[in-house]
């Protein structure tokens, strides 16, 4: 009997997550894709058709039948699509590449760093997120406009005569997509160079590595995991965002966040916008789970 | 004059004064803040010698195999190699490699190009680092697993692939941080073995840090008993352990019994002592102390005989008492055996027959004795 219970237990605890993802994750992805293949229409849900009971089977095969890919084929005729994905996917990776590069010497800085201080590094990486992300970012604002308090410094200092144009450029989006996903590059890294054997350093320089060849040899690739891990942190989110580049970039910046939210508020394009979600959706987890399929192969090796 | 056990193939440039070390430690002093690891340290490593440094952990063993390798500096002091300081020169500079006591394998490379890593840091073509490479993994009996990475292999090959990886570059000597302390017993006692016959056959100085004496005495030519940074003894194994120089060396290799007592008299080479439990003692010693000093007479378990009579000479070298504990080890006996006064002697027989009649048994009243060179007077 208690045998039974534990069992019924640990089946539960599986149950959990899945069930989570059923209800926070599948469900709403099968939402926005239903929506995506109906049209738009002047009503309360804005699209049709609108499934009930009252038709019967009949009646809802019916509706389904109006199904079509119309939104998609749509997405393809306007160049602006197309534009947005290109720019964010572009935008959203050189924002992970430099967070990258300043990420990774903090991370290795922190890893190095005495055992009784690392938790305080730690703390002060994470602290941001104790303030508002929005607030954050509109605080980037006072620092970056023309009057801000970037240029005053710059010029008080005498490095500048006419103030630095940066807010509203891609520069701007730039500095607020690294400044806000810093963290998430810094944390996974940290893990992976914080649990390597310090003696494998230190074989690879017996063998003749000087610290520089060593740290190419050994302790880059062996972070490697947390560093892709910490990309794709930053690179996912970056690519759907719309808070940075709706109040730091420019008009002329095209992201697809910001095209999705004008068609879903300003243009009440329910249709098309879930078809922007669902190629975004694509357009992201396709590459990932090819990755992982090649890292799972490559860990298959060698055995 | 007699010899102090078989000194292994007669190699003992230590004894020559003519021969010239390979390694010269030389007054070194290695302190991590108030804490002094290595305290003014003077040592010579002969070229093909196999040369372990032996102590409890926390006496300085590794801080001064790591310093020989490169990674920590002297506070003072200085260490010539090969005629030349290695003061300064950092460990990739340096002709010398280690094999760490984790194997620090790389983890994400194959067998093959963990032993191939400082070739083709070296820059050595490629030709050349594929036969070295295959040379080193035959050495080690590992072709087999060449393509495997570390975590795919047992102990015992992670512990080939670490020996074939700091052979590969061959190095003027090898660094050995406890090389055997990660594998079984059995597999311990073999790899010793083979480790002695690939020094030999390799034509290399081999430097070992280990605890483990048992493992210091089947391998080295020599071996240094270290304690709280200093050098107590350096000697063979066969003069460690009949002639230990120290109550320290004594107790710390193998199993000894202390007799404490007062110098009667010295002469002719023998002194003799009366213990504080009354045995009188006679013992071959070339030293002369004084009489009325104080005297320890230390003597090997396995070099006190055991009887049911009393010998000729008692009560010299004798003493009366009863069978306390026995241990039975297979190949051989130990018998704890409680003197009068309350002294308790462990005595050692080999098992050299299968089964004896009437054995010795727990209470029975014996007699335990020795002879006059069985044992060793400490000075200290």
């Amino acid at each position: 009997m208690a045998k039974l219970a534990s069992a019924l237990v640990s089946r539960l605890v599986i149950i959990i997550p899945y069930a989570w993802l059923l209800f926070f994750f599948l469900i709403p992805f099968f939402i926005v894709f239903r929506i995506s293949l109906s049209q738009t229409a002047v009503a309360m849900p804005p699209y049709m058709p609108v499934f009930d009971l009252a038709g019967g089977l009949s009646g809802i095969m019916e509706k389904l039948g109006e199904f079509s890919l119309d939104n998609y084929v749509w997405l393809t005729e306007d160049v602006l699509y197309f534009n947005a994905y290109v720019s964010s996917v572009v935008i959203a990776a050189i924002s992970t590449f430099l967070t990258l590069l300043i990420g990774y010497p903090i991370a290795y800085g922190m890893a190095k760093a005495p055992r009784s201080l690392r938790p305080t590094l730690l703390m002060m990486v994470i602290l941001p997120f104790w303030t508002s992300f929005l607030i954050r970012v509109y605080a980037w604002i006072a620092i970056l406009k023309p009057e801000g308090l970037l240029n005053q410094f710059l010029s008080a200092v005498g490095l500048i005569d006419q103030p630095l144009i940066i807010l509203n450029t891609n520069a701007a989006i730039y500095i607020g997509i690294v400044y806000s996903y810093l963290p998430f590059m810094v944390l996974p890294i940290y893990s992976a160079l914080e649990k390597m054997d310090h003696s494998l350093t230190e074989a690879a320089q017996d063998l003749g590595c000087t610290p520089a060849a060593a740290f190419w040899r050994v302790t880059f690739p062996l972070s490697l995991p947390g560093v892709v891990a910490g990309c794709l942190l930053v690179f996912i989110p970056a690519v759907g965002e719309f808070v940075i580049p709706d109040l730091l970039g420019g008009s002329e910046t095209l992201m697809i966040g910001k095209t999705l939210w004008s068609e879903f508020n300003s243009n009440r394009d329910w249709p098309v916008s879930s078809a922007v979600a669902i190629i975004l959706l694509m357009i992201l987890v396709i590459p990932i789970v090819y990755f992982q399929n090649i890292q799972a192969k490559a860990d298959d090796e060698g055995r | 004059m007699k010899s102090l056990g078989s000194i292994r193939r007669s190699f003992a440039p230590w004894a020559d004064p003519a021969s010239k070390p390979f390694i010269s430690v030389k007054n070194v002093t290695k302190k991590f803040g108030d804490f002094t690891a290595v305290d003014d340290l003077s040592l010579n490593i002969y070229t093909r010698e196999f040369f372990a440094l032996l102590g409890a952990s926390g006496c300085g063993k590794s801080t001064l195999l790591r310093m020989l390798a490169g990674f920590e500096q002297p506070t003072s002091g200085e260490i010539i190699l090969d005629g030349q300081s290695l003061a300064g020169i950092p460990p990739y500079r340096r002709p010398v490699n280690m094999m760490f006591q984790s194997y620090a394998l790389f983890p994400h490379m194959t067998v093959e190009n963990n032993v191939a890593f400082g070739l083709k840091q070296d820059g050595m073509p490629k030709a050349d680092i594929a036969e070295r490479v295959a040379q080193m993994l035959k050495l080690v009996k590992l072709e087999k697993f060449a393509k495997r990475k570390p975590h795919h292999l047992s102990g015992g090959q992670r512990q080939r692939v670490a020996l074939a990886r700091s052979l590969a570059k061959r190095p003027k000597v090898l660094l050995l941080d406890e090389p055997l302390g990660a594998l079984d017993k059995k597999l311990r006692e073999e790899t010793q073995f083979e480790l002695m016959d690939l020094q030999q056959e390799l034509g290399l100085t081999f430097v070992v840090v280990t605890h483990d004496q048992e493992e210091a005495m089947t391998m080295a030519d020599r071996i240094a008993v270290m304690s709280h940074g200093k050098v107590v003894q350096v000697a063979t194994p066969a003069e460690i352990y009949e002639a230990p120089n120290s109550r320290f060396v004594a107790d710390f290799i193998g199993d000894v019994n202390i007799f404490d007592g007062k110098v009667i008299s010295a002469e002719d080479g023998y002194i003799r002592v009366e213990t504080t439990g009354g045995i009188p003692v006679r013992m071959a010693s070339p030293d002369k102390p004084g009489n009325g000093a104080t005297a320890a007479v230390a003597i090997r378990p396995e070099k006190i005989r055991i009887g049911r009579q009393p010998p000729a000479h008692a009560p010299v070298n004798a003493a009366e008492g009863e069978i306390w504990d026995i241990g039975y080890l297979g190949d051989m006996t130990v018998f704890h055996i409680r003197l009068k006064d309350g002294k308790v002697i462990k005595a050692s027989s080999l098992n050299a027959v299968r089964a004896v009649e009437d054995p010795l048994g727990y209470d029975q009243q014996v007699w335990i004795s020795f002879g006059e060179d069985a044992g060793v007077v400490l000075k200290d």
